[in-house]
């Protein structure tokens, strides 16, 4: 192959593929896997989130997004934004300190990391004499205060990381000036959290972990006042004015704390536990917000009874009589309030709540009655349910757009209308070309429609097809239903819910007509639902028909999952994709492929016994083809995903196992024990690797033969209108092509559109071609006169394209795992070829027609195949002529899942998931690109008033 | 005596059937014979299966000239391509009776049950530590039967002696092509796959080269025992139709145009037309609109397999120094879609 393209290209030739082709990955779309970190500049009214993987991503108003990686890889455990200025600082697991800053750089912000450091002690000294567990970067944007597990406090200079020894703040200092009988030098081990004063910056307040909270004058360089809790301190947190402070604690109860100025040792206003008299878990941290009217927030993370409760992952809101718990189904990271930031507002008026769970962002309006969530948009739980399947659509009518975001509007009324309040920074980039439409099949059935025309992913709108089956699950069944008098008063919020029903009601293949508004989903136990767009709520009966596609073929027994049972009767639809027509593939495996015809009103599908065509239009089934090799028993007894389902299920179950050990891991301050148990952990995870590693791997060569597993597994479907029986008629044609390498093509007589209801489609087979390398067919295309591929159903109607050439010869592209190859029309003579694994050893995973533009002139585009190979590299071969036109390294080839979840544009964008909740976008054409790019401006600072809370608004992450 | 009848050109029916006929025509019912054809090239083919049945019948152009012999007085030697070569052979043979002292004749069974299922190519082009086998997979029903694996080998580089990491035989299947063959042996280090260097690529990627070639697998492995190599006697001997490509430097990768070439032709699809029978799928006449960028791709493609097939095939045989070619046995009565349309029936 290499000496085909080496000499003689032509120059030209290479002109335009740089014209053509470009490589980018431009942007993440979703939820951060394994969020570890959150912070909030009220300044720039930009929120950061830091990743177990050391990613740290900044986001504002919409598209205004940045991203950042820490080389080191490890997890982020907090992030300050420094007061008043476009840098934050992060901390991670290595105890080391990182400053990024926001430039601006030919027209456009940037993230970048500009210094690194990690606090050193005395020779000698232990670890934990310099393990950071508090940061607060001081409102004089000078310094920062760094308290450790010894109990020093630090002070580093800005920005060099300078540290200040002669300001170190010592226990021995801080003891000084408490009486000894309440306090000795443990009291000062471990400093919890620092919190400057509100008013005045030269005080801060030192909480120590055992419950000794001091307030340090600067100036002076002694402890003014001091608080002694008897229960082990959590958090802290000052009232806007600074006379009072807030303190909660490990037994799950918070103190009031006044501050005056003739009372040097307090004693507590107020001592509650908000959830007891039953021992309760811990408060992680607490903000106490005033309001105008007087009654104040106090909200807080944890606290449950412990023994009830003690599971729940939760943050309270109270104020006066109104008191909920807001329960979330995943871990809570970290949370903040969006207040008035104005430092001369006398009250805090919070806005909105900010939670950071391990798995979605939930948005609380604080303002609006009943506390709804507000509607992100971003960071989208994209695995909300697990992601089984997507397909993309591109260019969507405007009309078609309108309605599914009226669909969707529907859907979401329980949503506040306040505007998104993250709103910093302003977001520059030009319009997104074109509407485009990511749609996600889920494992709990539904279909979730996304707008992914530009940077910001977008739920527009959810469809569900679980009513038309009839499930365990009672539909009415709602986790909130909660009488009145319930306590604790909790509320499930969020979106996420990974556990499903029925896992055969997944969602295996999509198939939009953006022209029609037909959908075609198809599931894993078999089932195929025709959809079509309607405004209104309305209640029908959805009809029902069964494709039998071992037909005649006897003996065999489904031992796989049963097919799933019907809603008897009209079922009620909400507004949206309404289903009308059902059927379902006997034995019900898993639908592997899925094809619509809008014009024809006909939908195919296939599993791994056959295939079948209906028509949707008279409801009919038209035939069904067992591709099915009789020695086939696997294929016969049950579908692929028991044995898989049982292998996940332990895979989970270890991941599981692994993740609590990762969890413990990162608790800190546990002593000696927890060390040596993460050292132990750390070495039997070494060993296990290394025992991998010595297993020696072999691989059996085998040709394929036509009795292998499998063989009948139908990979793609496609309907055209060519050339299949003479030269001289066209027709209705549908093909197909299995995973033993057969491509079938049936020719189809559609009744014209007068008689459509009248006279019954009609199939007949009129090929059957067999690769002799039998690997598995995974597209099917046929080329027109001009070689362009033919256009989709209803584009010409729409005169979004040119008719196909209907004069000239038409070919077939058949492209299998292994091969390309193009053969004529009608006769089938084999014309050219392109053969991938016996040169590189490797194979077709996804391959699409992509329009590529060229970026130096509008009048020039030209059809390529975009080709995503086993190895996550992507090809990008030219049509007709199947010539290798570039190669991108995309996804690691260790990436199974991210490489099985890429789709393609066809525009030459394309989308892959990075982790069960991030898709990462990328492009391979230079004239459509959607990156993010924005400009976060410094707003204009009230002059030298440094009485900004925004110092204090970050938190420590608590385990 | 000559007899001369009609068949059904498209439905040849059973080998069976047709030695019934013969039989009849012949009036010889009890008498057994051996059957055997022209083809294109005028050599005398067997006839004796299915395969070759049909084979004969879909040359026949339009006649079919077939040669029957009472099996006891058959002449064996008459066989094969090249006949005439051979003939001349067979000839200096008897000439030269020291040869026959050498390697005495042993007729074991008739050579037209066989088929060749690997050979040692190239070996005029190649180290003498390599070895460059053919694994012919068409046409038998046995496993190829190798595992590969992943394992580390010496190699001398710029720097010194270097390990670097290589693909080996990890296991031959008792009963297998690789193993029945002798030619491949565990431990084997694996250098190139039909002519691709394996160097920097992964054991995933081998297996998936292998099988897609599996076909006709060639493998150029250095053995693991050196003892067996192939001595050269000299440059000039065995120059068969690889000597073509002896211009080259002799460790230069890639040169195996024509063995891909070879392979393309026994692969040929099928396609079934209105249920009808299967039938190979023919390669498209370049139309003159293809020709302008793609006619390199394809020209080169023709220009491999129209230069130098025929000669790379069955020349191998006399060219003692270079070649060694082994026979095995087919299983009789067993034939699938896939033989329709190879080549080469010894």
């Amino acid at each position: 192959m290499r000496r085909f393209l080496r000499p003689g290209h032509d120059p030209v030739r290479e002109r335009l593929k740089r014209d053509l082709f470009q490589f980018n990955k431009t942007v993440e779309h979703g939820f951060p896997h394994q969020p570890s970190a959150l912070g909030y500049s009220p300044f720039l009214r930009l929120m950061a989130i830091g990743t177990r993987s050391g990613a740290i991503k900044l986001y504002g108003a919409p598209g205004v997004e940045f991203m950042g990686l820490h080389e080191e890889n490890n997890t982020v455990m907090q992030i300050h934004f420094i007061p008043d200025q476009c840098q934050l600082v992060t901390l991670l697991d290595d105890n080391s300190l990182h400053l990024w800053s926001l430039k601006q750089h030919g027209g456009a912000s940037e993230l970048r990391e500009e210094h690194r450091f990690t606090l050193k002690g005395p020779p000698g000294s232990p670890p934990s004499a310099t393990q950071v567990t508090a940061v607060l970067p001081h409102s004089s944007r000078e310094v920062l205060y760094l308290g450790t597990e010894s109990g020093n406090i630090f002070v580093v200079e800005l920005p060099s990381f300078r540290v200040l020894e002669d300001r170190t703040i010592t226990p021995e200092a801080v003891l000084q000036r408490i009486p000894e009988d309440n306090c000795n030098r443990r009291s000062c081990e471990l400093v919890e959290v620092l919190r400057e004063h509100p008013k005045n910056p030269d005080q801060i307040l030192i909480g120590y972990s055992r419950g000794l909270i001091v307030l340090w004058d600067l100036q002076s360089n002694k402890a003014t006042h001091h608080f002694l809790g008897s229960q082990q301190l959590e958090n802290l947190y000052w009232q806007r004015d600074g006379s009072k402070f807030i303190s909660c604690h490990y037994d799950g109860s918070y103190t009031q704390w006044p501050v005056s100025s003739d009372n040097r040792q307090s004693e507590p206003l107020e001592n509650t536990v908000p959830y007891g008299p039953f021992p309760c878990k811990a408060i992680s941290k607490i903000y106490w917000q005033t309001t105008k009217n007087g009654l104040p927030y106090i909200i807080f993370q944890g606290g449950m009874p412990r023994a009830s409760y003690g599971d729940r992952h939760s943050i309270s809101v109270i104020h006066g009589s109104q008191q909920t718990a807001f329960d979330f189904t995943s871990r809570v990271i970290d949370f903040f309030i969006i207040f008035s930031s104005d430092p001369a507002a006398e009250f805090d008026d919070p806005s909105a709540l900010v939670v950071l769970a391990e798995e979605e962002l939930v948005v609380i309006d604080l303002k609006s009655a009943g506390w709804p969530a507000v509607h992100p948009p971003y960071l989208a739980s994209l695995h909300c349910s697990a992601i089984t399947c997507s397909h993309h659509v591109s260019n969507i009518p405007l009309k078609l757009w309108e309605r599914i975001i009226s669909a969707g509007s529907k859907q979401n009324i329980h949503y506040s209308s306040m505007p998104w309040p993250i709103d910093g920074g302003t977001n520059i980039a030009p319009d997104p070309p074109q509407r485009d439409l990511l749609l996600t099949g889920h494992e709990d059935g539904t279909v979730r429609f996304w707008d992914a025309s530009g940077v910001c992913l977008h739920l527009l709108y959810k469809l569900s097809t679980v009513k038309v089956f009839l499930t365990d699950a009672d539909p009415n069944d709602n986790m909130n239903t909660l009488g009145e008098d319930e306590w604790p008063p909790l509320r499930k919020v969020g979106t996420f819910d990974p556990y499903s029903d029925d896992p055969r009601l997944g969602i295996q293949k999509i198939y939009l007509c953006k022209y029609s508004g037909y959908l075609a989903v198809a599931g894993t136990a078999g089932q195929v639902l025709v959809m079509e767009l309607n405004d209104e709520d309305a209640e029908h009966m959805v009809d029902h028909a069964e494709a039998d596609l071992l037909q005649d073929q006897e003996g065999y027994r489904w031992k796989g999952h049963e097919k799933l049972k019907t809603r008897d009767g009209p079922v009620r639809f909400e507004a949206g994709f309404q289903p009308f027509v059902l059927v379902q593939c006997q034995p019900p495996a898993v639908v592997t492929s899925l094809a619509l015809h809008s014009e024809w009103k006909l939908v195919a599908f296939g599993t791994s016994h056959g295939f079948g065509l209906f028509d949707h239009q008279q409801k009919r089934l038209v035939f069904v083809k067992c591709t099915l090799h009789p020695s086939d028993q696997l294929a016969l007894e049950g579908p692929l995903s028991r044995v898989k389902s049982l292998k996940k299920s332990l895979r989970q179950s270890f991941r599981r196992i692994r993740r609590s050990r990762v969890s413990s891991r990162k608790r800190r301050g546990g002593g000696g024990n927890a060390s040596e148990v993460q050292e132990a952990n750390a070495k039997f995870d070494q060993d296990a690797l290394q025992e991998m590693e010595l297993a020696p791997v072999q691989r059996k060569i085998e040709a394929r033969s036509a009795e292998d597993s499998f063989t009948g597994f139908v990979r793609t479907l496609y309907f055209a209108d060519t050339f299949l029986r003479d030269s001289s008629r066209h027709c209705p044609s549908l093909w197909a092509g299995t995973n033993g390498g057969t491509v079938y093509a049936f020719c189809l007589r559609v009744p014209p559109a007068e008689r459509r209801m009248d006279e019954p489609v009609r199939a007949e087979q009129a090929k059957e071609i067999q690769l002799m390398h039998r690997a598995p067919v995974v597209g099917i295309l046929v080329l027109d006169g001009r070689s362009t591929p033919l256009p989709e159903p209803l584009e010409v109607a729409h005169d979004l394209s040119k008719s196909p050439d209907m004069q000239g010869s038409h070919q077939l592209l058949v492209v299998s795992e292994e091969q390309f190859k193009v053969f004529t029309l009608p006769k089938v003579s084999s014309k050219l070829k392109l053969k991938l694994t016996a040169l590189e050893g490797c194979r077709v995973r996804k391959v699409t027609v992509a329009n590529f533009g060229s970026c130096k002139t509008d009048d020039y585009s030209e059809n390529d195949l975009a080709v995503l190979t086993n190895l996550g590299d992507i090809q990008i071969i030219s049509l007709p002529f199947l010539k290798l036109q570039i190669r991108y390294p995309c996804i690691r080839k260790e990436d199974v899942s991210g490489i099985a979840s890429c789709v393609f544009t066809k525009y030459g964008q394309g989308f892959y998931l990075i982790s069960p909740s991030e898709f990462e976008r990328f492009s391979l054409s230079t004239k459509w690109l959607v990156e993010p790019r924005c400009i976060v401006d410094m707003p204009e600072v009230a002059s030298n008033n440094h009485v900004h809370k925004s110092g204090t608004e970050n938190a420590a992450r608590k385990s | 005596e000559f007899r001369r009848f009609s068949l059904e050109r498209s439905k040849p029916g059973k080998f069976e059937e047709f030695y019934g006929l013969l039989q009849h025509v012949h009036k010889i019912p009890n008498v057994d014979v051996l059957v055997g054809y022209t083809d294109v090239h005028g050599d005398l083919l067997p006839i004796n299966n299915d395969d070759n049945y049909h084979k004969a019948v879909s040359t026949a152009n339009p006649l079919l000239r077939i040669f029957i012999q009472r099996k006891e007085d058959a002449d064996y030697s008459a066989f094969g391509t090249d006949t005439v070569t051979r003939k001349k052979n067979v000839l200096s043979n008897v000439l030269r009776p020291d040869n026959h002292k050498k390697k005495p004749h042993i007729v074991i069974s008739m050579p037209q049950d066989f088929r060749p299922v690997s050979s040692i190519i190239d070996v005029d082009i190649l180290p003498e530590t390599h070895r460059r086998v053919r694994l012919y997979k068409y046409g038998t029903d046995k496993p190829l039967g190798f595992y590969i694996r992943d394992g580390s080998s010496v190699r001398v580089t710029p720097h010194g002696l270097e390990k670097v990491p290589g693909i080996f035989i990890s296991r031959l299947v008792p009963g297998g092509l690789a193993q029945s063959t002798g030619l491949l042996a565990v431990n084997d280090e694996v250098l190139e796959v039909n002519g691709i260097e394996v160097s920097g690529k992964s054991l995933d990627q081998v297996t998936d080269m292998m099988i897609a070639n599996s076909r006709n697998l060639i493998i150029t492995v250095r053995p693991a025992n050196q003892r067996n190599n192939v001595v050269r006697n000299s440059r000039t001997s065995g120059s068969s139709g690889q000597s073509t490509e002896s211009s080259l430097p002799s460790s230069a990768p890639n040169v195996l145009g024509n063995l891909q070439g070879e392979e393309e032709s026994d692969e040929e699809d099928i396609v079934i037309e209105d249920s009808g029978e299967p039938q190979q799928i023919p390669k498209a006449a370049p139309t003159s609109e293809s020709v302008e960028s793609l006619s390199q791709i394809e020209l080169l493609h023709e220009s491999t397999q129209n230069g130098f097939l025929p000669s790379s095939e069955m020349n191998l045989n006399h060219s003692a120094g270079s070649i060694s070619m082994e026979y095995e046995a087919p299983e009789p009565g067993r034939k699938s879609l896939e033989e329709d349309g190879t080549i080469i029936t010894l």
